[in-house]
Parts: C-alpha cells; structure tokens; sequence
C-alpha cells in the first residue's frame, strides 16, 4: 500500500470544492425540509389533516419512503428526505470513486502512478479513503444541520449517520462497478443500474406489504424509523454491505489485468441504419435516450403532482408562506397550485432543453463536430438539426408532463376532462423554455466557452420562481425570468401576447446564434 | 515549380492568429495535381491550423486559400464533398459504433465504394461492431481512415493519420496511399516524423513557427538530413573519423557513436561491417534536430506577436 497517504492528499486536494458542495447541497436538501414544513402550517390540526392525507397518497410513499410520523417535522423531513438523499450520496460517491479509478486507467495515467513506486492497491485503497471521508462528512454536516435546527439529536445524528453508511454502500457498489466495467460509462451505468433498482425496490416495498424495502440499502436507511421509534440495528446491514462490496472490488482487481474488464462491451451493428444518413437522423439517434428519459421522468412528476386531485387545499396547510408560494395568481387554491404545478414542470422540461441545447457545444469540444463538418453538412444545415431536435424534444417532455399531470388528476378526482384540460395548459410554456434554449444557443455562436451558462439562466429563472414573491424582489428583477410573464392558466385566463411575445424572443435568440455560429472559427481543443 | 492555376491546394501569404498566438505567419503552399505531399512540422507549427483552415473550419485572417479551385470559407460544404479528411486525434461518439461512424461520414460525403468499405476494414483489421468509447486511439483513427478511404474523393487531407497506428497498419496505410496516387489522387499529409514522410511523399514543405520555410523534392531536401548511428563492433572500427560526412565521432574500445550524412551512409557501413558488426542502431534526426542544426535556434511553439 506505499503511496496510499501520499494518494490520499492529492484526491483531497483536487476534490475539496466538488466534495464541498456535493455535502452543502444534501445538507440544504434536509435542512430546508425542516425550515419549510415548520413554516407551512400555523396549527398542529392543519398539519395532522395534510399528514393523513399524504399518507395516503401512493404515488407520494412510491416517490418517498414508508410514510411514519408524517405529522411532525422530524418525521417530513425523514420522509422526504432520505430517498433522495441516498441518491444524491450516492451519486457523489460514484463520481468520486468512477474518477480515480476506471478514468484513470483509461487515460493512461493510473499507469504512470503504478509505474512510479505505488503499491498495486494504492488507487483503490485511496479512493476508497477518499470517498469514505466524503460520506462522512456529508452524514456530519446533515446531523449537524439537524440538531442545531433543534430537532431531537439521536435521531438526526441517526440521519447522518445513515446518510453516510448508504454512501458508503454505493460507495462499494462503484468502486466493484468501476473493476467489473471495462470503461467510465460502463461503471456508471452498473453503478447507476443499482441506485435505480434499490429505489424502485424500496418504492415497490412501502406500497405494498414492505417486504422488497428489505432488499435495498435505502430501504435499510428508512428501516432506521428516525424520529418514529428510532432503531440503530439496520446501519449493522448497510455497514456489511459496504464491506461486501468494496471487499468484492479488492478481489476482482487483484484478478484482472490492466485497462480490461470483466464485463466486456456488447458489440453493435456494423452497418449504419437508414437514420444515420441526415444531420436530423444523427441527433435523434444521439438523443433520443435522453428525450424519452426526460419524458418519462416529467410523465411521472406529473402524475403524483396531478394524482394529489382536489385535496391540495388541506396539503398546502393555510399559512402566508404556502399562500405566497402556490396562490401567486390569486383564485381557488386548486387552481393556483395546478397553475404552480405546471411551472415547476416546465422549469423541469427546460432541463432538457438546456442540456439539449448545449450539446453541439459538447460535441465541439470534444473535437467531433471537426469530422462532420468536414463532409459534405454544412454548418447550418448541422446546427439547423440540432436546433429541430431541442424544439421537439422540449415539446415533447413538455407534453409528456402536462400529460401526467391531466392523467394524474382524472385518476384521483375522476374527472376525465382534466387530461385536455392540463395537457392544452401546460404547452403554451413551451416559449418560456424555448427562450432559455435560445440563449444557449446564442451563447454557442457568440462566446462558446460559455455556452453552459445557460444553466445560469435556469437557476435564475427557478431563484425567481421559488423567492421572488417571497423575498418580494424588484418586479424588473422578476421580470428578466420567462417565466413570469405567461398567464398563469388555470388560475388565469390565457393571454396571446406574452406568449407570442415570449416565442419570438426564443427565435430571435436562436437565429442570432446561428448566424454567429456561421461566421466563427469551429473550436478545437 | 510554378502554381498550376488548378493546382488543388493553393496558399498564399496566409495568416491565422489566435488571440496573441501567431499560428500562421505569411504561410505559402502549394499542393500540385497527383502529388503526395509531406507537411512537416514540429508540434505547434501549425500543420493542423493550415488543414483547419482549408477545410473552412477556421477562418483566415489574411492571405488568400484555394482549395480545388474554390473558397474553402465561402463553399465548404460543396467541396468537402470532393476531399475525405482524418483528423490527428479522432474523437468518436462513445455510443456509435465504428461502422456506424464510416457509413454515416461516408453517406454526408455523398457515398461509399462498399466494396472498397469492406476491403477496407479487413486490411486494417478493425472490428466495426465496437462503440466509440471502447475503441483505443489508434482505432478510433483507424475508423476515419477507413471512411476516407473508402470514399471516392480527389483530394485526402490527413493529419498525422498514423499517430496512434502500430508499425503493421502503418504500412497497410502507405499502400493505401500509394493506392491512392496511383488512380490519380491528391494528399496533404501532415506529419512530425521525417521518416514516415520520406517513405511516402513526392514533394515535402517544412513549416517552422507558422511559415514554410522549405519545400521541394525529398532529394533535394536530402542534404538536410543526418543518421545518428551507434555500433558495436567486434574489433575497434578504424578509420571513421577519416571518413567524408562523419561528424561528433565518439569511439570507446569497440563501440563507436556518430553522426553521418545520410548520403555517405553506404560507405560507413562498409567500414563498420569490416570490423564485425554485432549490434547496431541508425536512428534518422527528428525534426528538432535537423531545425536546430540549420536554423540555429531553438523551436519555438509558436511565435509570439511582436510590436513590429
Ligand atoms: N484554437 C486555438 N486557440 C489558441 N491557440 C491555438 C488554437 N489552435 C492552435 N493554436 C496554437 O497555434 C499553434 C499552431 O498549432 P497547430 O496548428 O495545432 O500545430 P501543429 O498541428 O503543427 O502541431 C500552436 O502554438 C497552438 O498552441
Ligand atoms: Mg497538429
């Protein structure tokens, strides 16, 4: 194990900040459960109605976790919580563990470290330090959060403490994942292909009889019932499964020649398909998983939104805070939270749109954009496909989330009409979205280095959603958002012009773009 | 030799910066009909800007570029169909395989000889059926060779193709190329290797800071060159240091270590054979070598902009 230490120090130093904020950003996912439901509901019988009504919201105890003590704060923020937060350590850990490990030695470099005087296991045992160091800190950061809240401190430092033992589960999960893969995106995928699978077992489990949540390690977590009966036993699970799979990744490493794998790639076609012959056919073929990902994954925000029906009147409780939140149109409160719902679910499909958007950048940089345009496509013709391909699939995962939405709350309410209903309403937001795409776009033709800062503009668009009319910010600062110019249908009437407003921008942000994309150097590392 | 007013690759006077980096610095090339021609250069002379710039990639900031007689800025996609381009460092889509990748650059090319397509791939012994992400460097080049050259094009621009190739499919390369002439075609062939351009090319350019600082023939350029040789003989070799175009001759006993013209080579190995050669290595200069010894200085990446 010579020059694990010496290892260990240069992992710290080049992850501290992305470590950082992985733990602030968990640490504020738990926190702010707490800060927001203590302000939702003025009286303990407004909260007690809410907590019986979500406990019986499948979709919610699907989305969530077994649903215990859901009327006190230390159990909301278990509830809603946990879950999520297992993913998102867990993701830490996989990146961490992904990037010392299986990139390295694809790079090259792992190589040179194994030639200079470091024992064989050294990367592995340092990443393992490395990511264990993370987790921990992630789990004191949580606790800390939590007790000073005030929450009872045995179970909040038990909610670190899981935190941190899940991590280190996933952890074991992707360091053996990064020796089984023979590339990064293989070790993420199997990585991933098991975070996915604890929470779909989990979520099976808590709806029906419980049985499946024994079988994942963030059913395990959530078996600890913080602030319900608080029990130490299951961390006993997590810790030996952690133990199993990193002691699995030891043997498999030690067993496995350099830069091979155990799994190997499955082979693909040899031929191209008749897709694969237009500019249009190779985006779509590019991004299609992520359209029907996106799709999918708003068809389903939108269902549990929409599967609350007409109850959200007792969710939202009564207080100022809920008031500001989702009655920012005025009118019934259903109406207002819906008109809200579809909001959050275009902030969402413009995610897409984003990622969608700066991708020929990606593409740019990693130096393929070179070999395509060094055929017979145009630089126009090129970009024009990919500006189609944002176009559709954000209306398409737009769509796909008003559809949830309608299906959702005729589901609930048996009211059949609100599938046209919410669907027709959600699509107008299509041009808010368009507009952030479009400055993607702009950025890409006139200042590429910078086109991810779109992303910028999303956060900003989602700052001035959630705190605007809360922290009652300046109306010209609200209005820099698209998003806060549409009619708020169903609480209000729908008006044309902000939306044709709205859509021209997009176009014109878009074309600009295009037209600087004409006349500059294609960048090349 | 004077431009031929069809000449498919005509430079002249071509300046490219990149913010204070001069990349390209009055650069003149020209590239007859039917030649291969060497383009060599130290890294960071700009051999990739000037085949950059001749596919419309990047934009010249003076100078004038004809690329098959047209304006490679102006007409890029037009002409791109009559040329195939490989890349030094090919970058793949991980989640396309390489077949995919030949079939889709050769159909946005206007077309693939399959005949050609699956000779092709055979001789340089690719398996097409693996993704991007999978493939190492010398594959992924493999993969743009194959679609370049299965395409029918007059005209191929490679940059340093056979950077990350082993020795076998090097050589399966040159026949390619050779193939490639002999029915007529056009290359510019970019490279830092003297070795590899004098196998192949007809006529060489040497770039040096952004400028072209030599061209002609390979005999012509020949008197640049020197092969450093190391030798251990059985008996003391004598008489090297008598001997024409022998420089920095260092013996010690039996092992001798110098320089020779590589136009006197014959007449030193006869000397050394006579003395019972038992192991020997002949190594031909780099190309920083030979700049040192005949520009005096040292490289430089690029030329920073002066106030001048
Ligand atoms: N996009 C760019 N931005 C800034 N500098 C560049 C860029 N491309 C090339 N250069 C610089 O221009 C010079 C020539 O580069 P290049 O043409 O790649 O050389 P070669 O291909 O001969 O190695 C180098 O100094 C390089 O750093
Ligand atoms: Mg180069």
């Amino acid at each position: 194990m010579t020059g694990t230490w010496l290892l260990v120090r240069h992992y710290v130093r080049r992850d501290r900040w992305m470590v950082l904020w992985w733990a602030l950003g968990i640490t504020l996912l738990y926190w702010s459960q707490a800060v927001s439901v203590k302000g939702l509901y003025t009286t303990q019988a407004e909260f007690d109605r809410a907590a019986a009504m979500m406990e019986t919201n499948t979709a919610f105890v699907a989305m969530a976790g077994p649903a215990r003590a859901l009327n006190t704060i230390g159990g909301q923020v278990t509830w809603q919580a946990t879950a999520f937060g297992a993913i998102t350590v867990g993701l830490m850990s996989m990146f961490l563990v992904v990037r010392h490990t299986r990139a390295e030695e694809e790079t090259g470099r792992d190589e040179l470290l194994r030639a200079a005087a470091v024992g064989r296991q050294a990367t592995t045992a340092a990443t393992l330090v490395v990511a264990l160091l993370a987790n921990l800190l992630v789990g004191a950061m949580v606790a800390l959060s939590l007790v000073t809240f005030p929450l009872a401190a045995a179970d909040s430092i038990a909610l670190g403490v899981g935190l941190a033992a899940v991590g280190a589960v996933f952890t074991g999960t992707a360091l053996l994942a990064a020796q089984l893969g023979s590339s990064p995106r293989a070790a993420y995928g199997l990585t991933g292909a098991v975070m996915g699978a604890a929470y779909v077992l989990r979520a099976i489990g808590d709806v029906g009889d419980g049985t499946l949540s024994w079988l994942s390690p963030i059913g395990w977590y959530q078996g600890m019932h913080a602030f319900s009966g608080l029990r130490w036993w299951p961390v006993l699970l997590l810790l030996a499964a952690a133990a199993a799979t990193t002691v699995g990744a030891v043997l498999v490493f030690a067993r496995r020649d350099f830069g091979a794998g155990v799994l190997v790639d499955r082979p693909g076609p040899d031929r191209a398909g008749g897709l694969l012959g237009t500019p249009e056919g190779l985006a779509w073929r590019l991004q299609r998983g992520s359209v029907i990902g996106w799709s999918a994954g708003l068809f389903l925000t939108g269902l549990s939104y929409g599967s609350l029906g007409d109850d959200v009147g007792d969710l939202m409780g009564d207080s100022e805070m809920s008031r500001d939140l989702f009655a920012q149109a005025g009118g019934a409160l259903v109406d207002a939270f819906y008109a809200t719902a579809i909001l959050m679910l275009a902030l969402l499909a413009c995610g897409y749109a984003v990622s969608s958007a700066i991708r020929p950048r990606r593409d740019e940089d990693e130096g393929r954009v070179e070999v395509l345009l060094a055929t017979g496509l145009s630089r126009q013709r090129w970009l024009l496909a990919q500006v189609l391909l944002t176009v559709a699939g954000s209306a398409l995962v737009l769509g796909a989330g008003g559809l949830g939405l309608g299906i959702g709350f005729a589901l609930t309410s048996g009211d059949s009409g609100a599938v046209g209903r919410y669907f027709v309403a959600t699509l107008p937001l299509l041009a808010p979205v368009l507009v952030l795409s479009g400055l993607a776009r702009l950025l890409f033709g006139v200042v590429p280095r910078w086109t991810s800062l779109a992303w910028a503009g999303l956060l900003f668009a989602v700052v001035i959603l959630l705190f605007g009319p809360l922290f009652k910010m300046p109306e010209w600062l609200q209005d820099l958002s698209p998003f806060h110019h549409l009619a708020l249908v169903p609480a209000e009437p729908f008006r044309w012009a902000p939306f044709l407003v709205l859509g021209a921008i997009a176009a014109a942000l878009s074309v600009a773009g295009q037209a600087a994309f004409r006349r500059r150097d294609v960048e090349v590392r | 030799m004077l431009a031929d007013v069809s000449a498919p690759i005509e430079i002249a006077g071509l300046v490219k910066h990149f913010g204070t980096v001069h990349a390209l610095d009055g650069l003149d090339l020209t590239v007859a009909e039917g030649e291969v021609h060497g383009y060599l250069g130290p890294n960071g002379s700009g051999k990739s800007t000037t085949i950059r710039v001749l596919l419309g990639l990047l934009r010249a900031d003076e100078g004038s570029v004809r690329l098959l007689g047209g304006d490679p800025w102006r007409e890029a996609a037009d002409l791109h169909r009559r040329l195939a381009y490989v890349p030094g460092d090919v970058s793949l889509w991980p989640n396309l395989t390489g077949g995919e990748v030949i079939d889709l650059l050769g159909r946005l090319r206007g077309g693939l000889d399959e005949r050609r397509r699956a000779e092709l791939v055979e001789r340089f012994e690719l398996d097409p059926t693996k993704k991007g992400r999978t493939y190492s460097k010398g594959n992924r080049q493999k993969v743009a060779l194959v679609a370049a050259l299965a395409s029918d094009v007059e005209l191929l621009l490679l940059d340093e193709p056979t950077s990350g190739l082993d020795p076998l499919m090097g050589e399966v390369f040159e026949q390619c190329v050779d193939e490639f002439r002999e029915q007529g075609g056009t290359a510019l062939l970019s490279s830092h290797v003297l070795a590899e351009v004098e196998q192949l090319c007809d006529r060489v350019s040497i770039l040096r800071s952004g400028r072209c600082v030599e061209t002609g023939t390979l005999s012509e350029l020949r008197h640049l060159t020197r092969t450093t040789v190391r030798a251990e003989t059985e008996r003391p070799p004598g008489g090297l240091a008598s001997l024409p175009g022998v420089h920095d001759l260092v013996v010690e006993g039996r092992r001798a270590a110098f320089e020779v013209d590589t136009a006197e080579l014959d007449t030193v190995l006869g000397v050394l054979h006579a003395a019972g050669i038992r192991t020997m290595s002949a190594t031909p200069p780099t190309l920083e070598e030979l700049f040192l010894r005949h520009y005096g200085d040292a490289v430089p990446t690029a030329a920073p902009v002066d106030a001048s």
